[in-house]
């Protein structure tokens, strides 16, 4: 048994090596990842609801006016701390489609908490033709659908630049060394002034960049804190459980020689 | 003392025994996992992952059953429906995460299940068929883990499913006319998905059936033991309830921890972000990979600069387990009294993790010969070093029986 | 090397095993709840489950069905007639015993889930043709029940009235129902 630990051990860090050996793969040619402290990572991590509500708010003055977020209902707004009265006048100013009504005919009327989030475009098409030929992604689950996840957003966020002399840009692009390609047709979204947050925190790039990426990385993963606080119990109960189990182990094999 | 005191037979008396009349079993039971089925007393942790397979197949199919309630198998509403679970369904989110990751543990207990039986030679005399039903499950496991995979139809699901069963067009005359016919189709799509969504709820069950074929072949001969040899009598032995019931619960519980801390810290580390963006038909994502269970075969695959050569060549890693037990030619059992062969497993498994590493990175510069190379020795492994290696190797002697080499160790 | 457990320590091992067994069977319990809670109204059919009707399109004498939770709800205009028909009923002879006025908000609006109490099915008498049974109210075509114009059970095999929801008036002329 224990010679066999030993082999594994070595096999494993043979493979290691192996690995660390390897050259990186040649399809990333993009800027390493800033790495801010966020509040929701690590085992005991949660989300800011303060941060959480100036990131809706750059959400909304921003992001919103390309942007969708359909999967994110107005009444989830009421989990990040939002008065529910806050919540439905947030939805009332959005106009949504319903019917058939008693004519049979579709109308307008204002959302209401049960709806998702208003998208800015009909659809694609309608985006696609009104951005000129770029398609502004759904957001509501940019922060898992992309490597690197909150670093990558908030990296992206905060990392236009000038494009060097050497790059060209196409027309209509924007520079941005984290961005696959270093081409973005969303210019930089976030300047200083965009916007005055409600509690008096002051709007810098950085500070909305952070703000917003939080706001995005709870509307991909709403129960994360519910997942972590669980988490804590199941892992107690399961390390103490299976030190039960260890102690039952012992003693029915204790006679055994 | 040999643990097999206990009464074997079942109830006599009381409710029990109006049951065990009429239906035995309980004496069923107590001779399949209770205290009248023997099992060697030197049984090692390494044979704690077949019972953990099994409990990781039922909280496969507990919480398959109930995603299935929520899950809407169509183009329009995969990606929304599952979306749905994460976000509205009651617990959904720890549902969904159980069963995505209980994927990656299931294979995880399998692959050391099946490294354990190469190592101490499971699959000789005369647990052939078991081994056979083995392999079996562990296709059947690909199958049902692929179709799984291609379920919540975001991206890397669309483009699994289109590279996948591409595959067989790469059969001569008919390929185009299977694939067609899998699809249901001129592409990926509704018709393909709500078949794959039928057979993923089949499959399981036929895993479960087949599972049960298993432990009904393991019953035959008994499990096989660190030491390759035979048990010979009482004394070689222990009954399985309490002694591997106790310590089968102690593995349970690491199982579950390692388990808990994948789903409720990093529910996400092992699958590729890629997948949370919708399935669109008309653009891949620069890099396809499948789950991190499959990459040794998608290395194997790529290798092959053929098509129909490289979809022969993956089925062939798995054709060729089938005959190890022929290919092998040693008489002895256990690789700790086969001091070159010893070796040559474990360079197996540094190629095997070699494979891994190469499938999971894109097709370009070192990782073609490195992938070629591994691949190459993996036929080799098989095909010529074990028939060669167990006519030349001369073993160590092996011990007279269980009992005296666990007394031996118990003295030093 | 051990022989067979002195008393005191095979009471310790029973302890050991049973505390275990309980530690487990309250673990695997409590496991079960998100199986069982998955299939409890999620959180997007929760948001739904209230609803605003306008009102003010229903004449006198007429009646709308809207759907709520699923379910028709009866909203029904009632005439002078309808109101002092189910206001005289002597309550003590009901089988259901209410009250008209604890029925109704408002006494010329009659809001109630058209659910038979009996076995589920939708009683008749929304439209001025349906039959509206022998109290001027509800028809059930299932298995016969009659309700009065206030919705009571009269007779049949139903044991209740037709169920009130809880709603409210936002105005004069909406609703809010749940």
């Amino acid at each position: 048994m224990r010679t066999l630990v030993r082999s594994a051990g070595v096999a494993a860090l043979a493979a290691a090596l192996f690995a660390a050996a390897l050259p990186a793969s040649p399809a990333e040619d993009t800027a390493p990842l800033k790495t801010p402290q966020w509040s929701f990572t690590g085992v005991m991590g949660g989300f800011d609801t303060a941060a959480l509500q100036r990131g809706f708010q750059v959400f909304d003055n921003v992001c919103a006016a390309c942007h969708s977020l359909s999967f994110v209902a107005y009444r989830n707004l009421v989990d990040i701390g939002l008065p529910e009265a806050k919540a439905k006048e947030v939805a009332a100013a959005k106009m949504v489609t319903d019917g058939p009504n008693d004519q049979g005919e579709m109308f307008q009327r204002p959302a209401i908490l049960a709806d998702r989030f208003v998208p800015p475009f009909a659809n694609e098409n309608a985006a696609r033709y009104a951005m000129n030929g770029a398609y502004p992604p759904d957001l509501s689950l940019i922060v898992k659908a992309r490597e690197g996840g909150p670093d990558y957003v908030y990296s992206l966020l905060t990392g236009f630049a000038d494009a060097p002399h050497d790059v060209t840009l196409a027309a209509g692009m924007n520079y941005n060394p984290y961005f696959p390609g270093h081409q973005i047709a969303m210019p930089p979204p976030l300047a200083e002034g965009v916007l005055d947050y409600a509690d008096g925190t002051k709007a810098t790039v950085d500070q909305m960049a952070k703000d917003v990426t939080q706001f995005l990385e709870w509307a991909a993963e709403p129960k994360l804190g519910e997942r972590k606080r669980m988490g804590l119990g199941v892992m107690l109960f399961l390390l103490v459980l299976t030190g039960m189990f260890y102690a039952v182990k012992r003693a029915v094999w204790r006679d055994v020689h | 003392m040999s643990g097999s005191t206990q009464p074997s037979g079942g109830p006599t008396k009381g409710v029990l025994g109006w049951i065990e009349f009429r239906l035995p079993i309980f004496s069923f039971l107590n001779s399949s996992v209770g205290y009248a089925y023997p099992a060697p007393k030197n049984l090692s942790y390494w044979w704690n992952f077949g019972s953990l397979a099994g409990v990781a197949l039922v909280i496969q199919i507990l919480t398959g059953i109930v995603l299935a309630m929520h899950y809407i198998p169509t183009a329009a509403e995969a990606f929304g429906s599952v979306e749905r679970i994460m976000r509205d369904v009651n617990y959904g989110w720890l549902l969904r995460y159980m069963h995505a990751n209980g994927a990656s543990m299931f294979f995880a207990v399998v692959y050391l299940h099946i490294f354990r039986g190469l190592y101490y030679g499971s699959y000789k005399y005369p647990r052939e068929l078991l081994w056979w039903i083995g392999l079996v499950i562990f296709i059947l496991m690909i199958a049902t883990a692929f179709m799984g995979y291609v379920l919540p139809w975001g991206q890397m699901s669309f483009w699994a499913a289109t590279v996948i069963t591409n595959l067989f067009s790469a059969i001569p005359l008919v390929g185009t006319a299977i694939v067609t016919w899998f699809w249901g189709d001129f592409s990926v799509g509704d018709a393909l998905l709500r078949r794959l969504f039928s057979l993923h709820y089949l499959l399981p069950f036929v895993i479960a059936a087949m599972a049960i074929i298993h432990l009904w072949a393991l019953h035959q001969h008994k499990s096989n033991n660190p030491l390759g040899i035979d048990m010979k009598g009482p004394q070689d032995q222990l009954s399985f309830h309490p002694y591997y019931t106790a310590k089968d619960l102690f593995g349970l519980g690491i199982y579950l921890i390692i388990f808990a801390a994948l789903v409720f810290y990093v529910p996400n580390s092992l699958s590729e972000p890629v997948n949370y963006v919708p399935a669109n038909p008309l653009q891949t994502p620069p890099h396809i990979v499948p789950e991190w269970y499959l990459l040794p075969f998608y290395a194997i695959l790529r290798a092959v600069p053929d098509k129909l050569g490289g979809v022969i060549a993956m089925a062939g890693a798995l054709v060729v387990l089938f005959a190890v037990p022929w290919l092998d030619t040693s008489k002895v059992r256990s690789a700790r009294f086969r001091p070159i062969f010893k070796w040559l497993f474990w360079v197996f498994v540094v190629d095997a993790i070699v494979l891994g590493i190469v499938g999971a990175h894109p097709p370009g510069g070192a990782y073609v010969p490195i992938g070629q190379i591994a691949t190459a020795y993996y036929f080799l492994h098989f095909l010529v070093l074990m028939p060669v290696i167990g006519k030349l190797e001369s073993p160590l002697p092996l011990p007279d029986s269980i009992a005296t080499a666990v007394l031996a160790k118990g003295k030093r | 090397m051990a022989g067979e457990p002195s008393g005191a320590d095979k009471n310790r091992r029973d302890f050991l095993y049973i505390a275990t067994g309980a530690m487990a069977t309250a673990g695997t319990a409590v496991a079960l709840w998100p199986f069982i809670h998955q299939m409890n109204p999620a959180a997007d059919v929760l948001a739904l489950a209230s609803i605003e009707v306008d009102l003010s399109g229903v004449p006198v004498g007429q009646a709308i069905t809207v759907r709520w939770r699923g379910k028709p709800v009866f909203i029904r205009h009632r005439t002078p007639d309808e109101i002092a028909e189910a206001q005289k009923v002597d309550v003590g002879t009901l089988r259901d015993p209410q009250a008209d006025s604890a029925r109704v908000q408002k006494p010329e609006w009659l809001v109630m889930v058209g659910v038979c109490t009996h076995l589920g099915c939708i009683p008749l008498g929304q439209k001025d043709t349906d039959p509206h049974g022998e109290f001027d109210g509800w028809f059930c075509p299932c298995h016969g029940s009659q309700y009065d114009s206030s919705g009571r059970i009269r007779k049949g095999p139903a044991p209740q009235n037709l169920e009130v929801p809880q709603y409210a008036f936002i105005d004069a002329n909406r609703i809010r129902i749940g």
